[in-house]
């Protein structure tokens, strides 16, 4: 029996939990080749900006064990190329689209929201916090609840009351339940995490940093404890906000695992730089794995760990029928 | 496209390693030029990236056949050369932009440095269908580390080879002996592989000449498919704007002179985007 795989982000029914992590799709024909995106959930963009941006210098990337550190610097045309190529492209095509913005101060964010507000194919927005706040010596918003909820706050005051707003939150904050609660508070549809957390490699031949910026963010299976800690944390925490769980996921088993935690859409990123069909197989394995529990909706299990230790699942119809 | 292809053959050429793969959908889209990216660590690997290898010849055996070049220096060519014939391997390809060919039977100087001189042969026989006259200059550091030069020697009117250490042909690097070679021949063309240094080298001696450049950059790839954004490097569009180009799907073959090849590496300060342009707020 196929299971019943919609989600819901915010009031905004996606077919399935399986999403793009952001900056991890390119801007859409680069995995359209290998597979119909319409096949999964939505595919979030990258961090779009209000001016082109350049990025990084290479080399951007090294590779770490499990893991991969990457520091792009939010290499992008800006949004005016995004909405006149990027986003029609994909409205076109049906392709659901979460949009992630990044800014450097609040009143960027703001401008962004603006700018994509009367564009059509704006599934959801997610906003970039972990973006360095030049207001506030490039420490990055995402790091202190205030300020991330004065960027939620503004978006959510522009933006079209039925595109929800996505808070995507950092693990590197001392406490990201505050964080969460602070930008739930600030008017946050749903909460997306984790964005990578900080790391560094030093290459012992050269005896220097591995990468031009010298620090990159960490993805990969290497992160995904970390992640599914920040989902268990905050999902306990705020049971009823709507979770986007990204963190190293390859397989429809990590998937699950983000789903126990109490994610409802899982993200899929440094995955699709190791295999393009990425997304469609981790939805397929997540899809027989959630049957093989016994369960025809997926619902069923977003945040199942969270039951007490003993207590029976739910809506396990083979227990139901065993019990006659 | 993806395929999961069964090692047919593994060999030792020198310095490097070469693996034929049966892949009859790659073979059969394959230009020259064109690369594949490979999954390395068999499954449940550590290793997240792939790593791309521009394909050194296809052939039609068993449905058709890709093959690639390749020198060990990490734990994912470690691993590779370690295949053997029946393994399988996880492949992506054909990836990238191939070399362009030109309409009229010209003259072309290839020139290849260490192992990039690889992808030069296919592209060599593709030139010498349309009737084009093909000469080889081959380098690299020692004589184990030239690759290619009996093949080079078999299909080209004349192959010149250098060495770093003299051990094989003229001492020093390809782009020593190059102008020489294009003065001889009249070279109209000059298609070039190898490592930034080198094409850089060898884009500076065809400008002189005032003749085109195609060079195929060796950039580190993640992904091979244009979705990490990490294998960029700063090119000029037609529009006279430096822009970060991807040298997986904008590339890996570039007009050289196109190329700021003084300039990889860093992020020039009039490119498209480059901070100072007003950008240099966001993350």
């Amino acid at each position: 029996m196929p299971v019943d795989m919609r989600t819901y982000l915010g009031h905004v029914e996606l077919a399935n939990p399986v999403v793009t992590a952001a900056g991890c799709a390119g801007s859409g024909p680069e995995l359209a080749q290998f597979f119909d995106l319409g096949r999964i959930g939505a595919v979030t963009t990258r961090s779009i900006t209000m001016a082109p941006r350049a990025g990084r210098p290479t080399p951007r990337m090294a590779e770490t064990p499990s893991g991969l550190l990457n520091a792009v610097g939010l290499q992008g045309s800006g949004v005016d190329a995004f909405l006149a190529r990027e986003l029609p492209w994909l409205a076109q095509r049906n392709v659901r689209t979460v949009v992630s913005i990044g800014g450097g101060t609040v009143a960027e964010y703001t401008a962004l929201a603006r700018r994509l507000n009367d564009a059509p194919g704006v599934t959801a927005v997610e906003v970039n916090l972990s973006c360095p706040n030049i207001e506030d010596r490039g420490r990055v918003f995402a790091r202190d609840g205030a300020a991330s909820a004065e960027v939620i706050a503004s978006v959510r005051a522009v933006m079209r009351y039925d595109v929800p707003v996505v808070a995507k939150l950092s693990p590197d904050t001392a406490d990201i339940v505050s964080v969460a609660r602070a930008c739930v508070d600030g008017g946050a549809d749903a909460l997306s995490m984790i964005n990578n957390p900080l790391g560094m490699s030093i290459d012992t031949e050269t005896m220097l940093p591995s990468l031009a910026a010298g620090t990159g963010g960490l993805s990969g299976p290497a992160v995904r404890p970390l992640a599914v800690r920040c989902v268990w944390q905050v999902r306990a925490a705020l049971p009823g906000v709507p979770i986007i769980g990204m963190g190293g996921v390859l397989t429809g088993r990590d998937a699950f695992e983000l789903i126990l935690a109490g994610a409802c859409v899982v993200g899929v990123g440094t995955a699709l730089f190791h295999d393009p069909y990425a997304c469609t197989r981790v939805l397929r394995e997540l899809e027989e794995l959630v049957a093989a529990r016994g369960y025809q909706r997926l619902a069923d299990v977003i945040g199942l760990a969270h039951r007490p230790p003993g207590a029976t699942a739910r809506h396990r119809t083979d227990f139901e029928e065993s019990s006659l | 496209m993806q395929v999961t292809g069964t090692v047919l053959t593994t060999r030792q050429v020198d310095a490097y390693h070469a693996l034929t793969v049966v892949a009859p959908g790659i073979a059969e889209r394959f230009r020259p030029g064109h690369f594949v990216s490979v999954a390395v660590g068999g499954s449940g690997t550590s290793m997240l990236t792939r790593r791309a290898f521009s394909v050194h010849d296809v052939k039609p055996d068993y449905g058709g056949t890709v093959e690639f070049v390749f020198a060990v220096n990490g734990p994912g060519t470690a691993w590779l050369a370690e295949r053997r014939a029946r393994d399988t391997l996880d492949l992506v390809g054909p990836l990238g932009r191939p070399f362009p060919l030109p309409r009229d039977p010209v003259t072309c100087v290839m020139v290849g440095d260490e192992y990039g001189s690889a992808v030069l042969f296919a592209v060599a026989d593709a030139l010498q269908r349309r009737g084009c006259r093909v000469d080889f200059v081959l380098g690299g550091a020692t004589a184990g580390r030239v690759f290619g030069a009996m093949r080079a020697r078999r299909m080209a009117e004349t192959t010149t080879l250098t060495t770093g250490d003299g051990s094989l042909g003229m001492r020093g690097g390809v782009t020593d002996v190059l102008p020489g070679v294009i003065a001889d021949v009249r070279a109209d063309a000059v298609y070039a592989s190898g490592p930034m240094e080198t094409l850089r080298g060898v884009t500076a001696v065809a400008v002189e000449f005032d003749i085109p450049v195609q060079a195929a950059v060796e950039e580190r790839m993640a992904c091979g498919i244009g979705v990490c954004m990490t294998c960029v490097l700063p090119v000029i569009g037609d529009d006279g704007i430096t822009r970060m180009v991807r040298s997986c799907v904008e590339g890996p073959v570039f007009r050289g002179e196109r190329v700021r090849f003084d300039d990889v590496g860093t992020i020039p300060f009039d490119a498209f985007g480059a901070p100072g342009g007003g950008s240099r707020n966001a993350g």
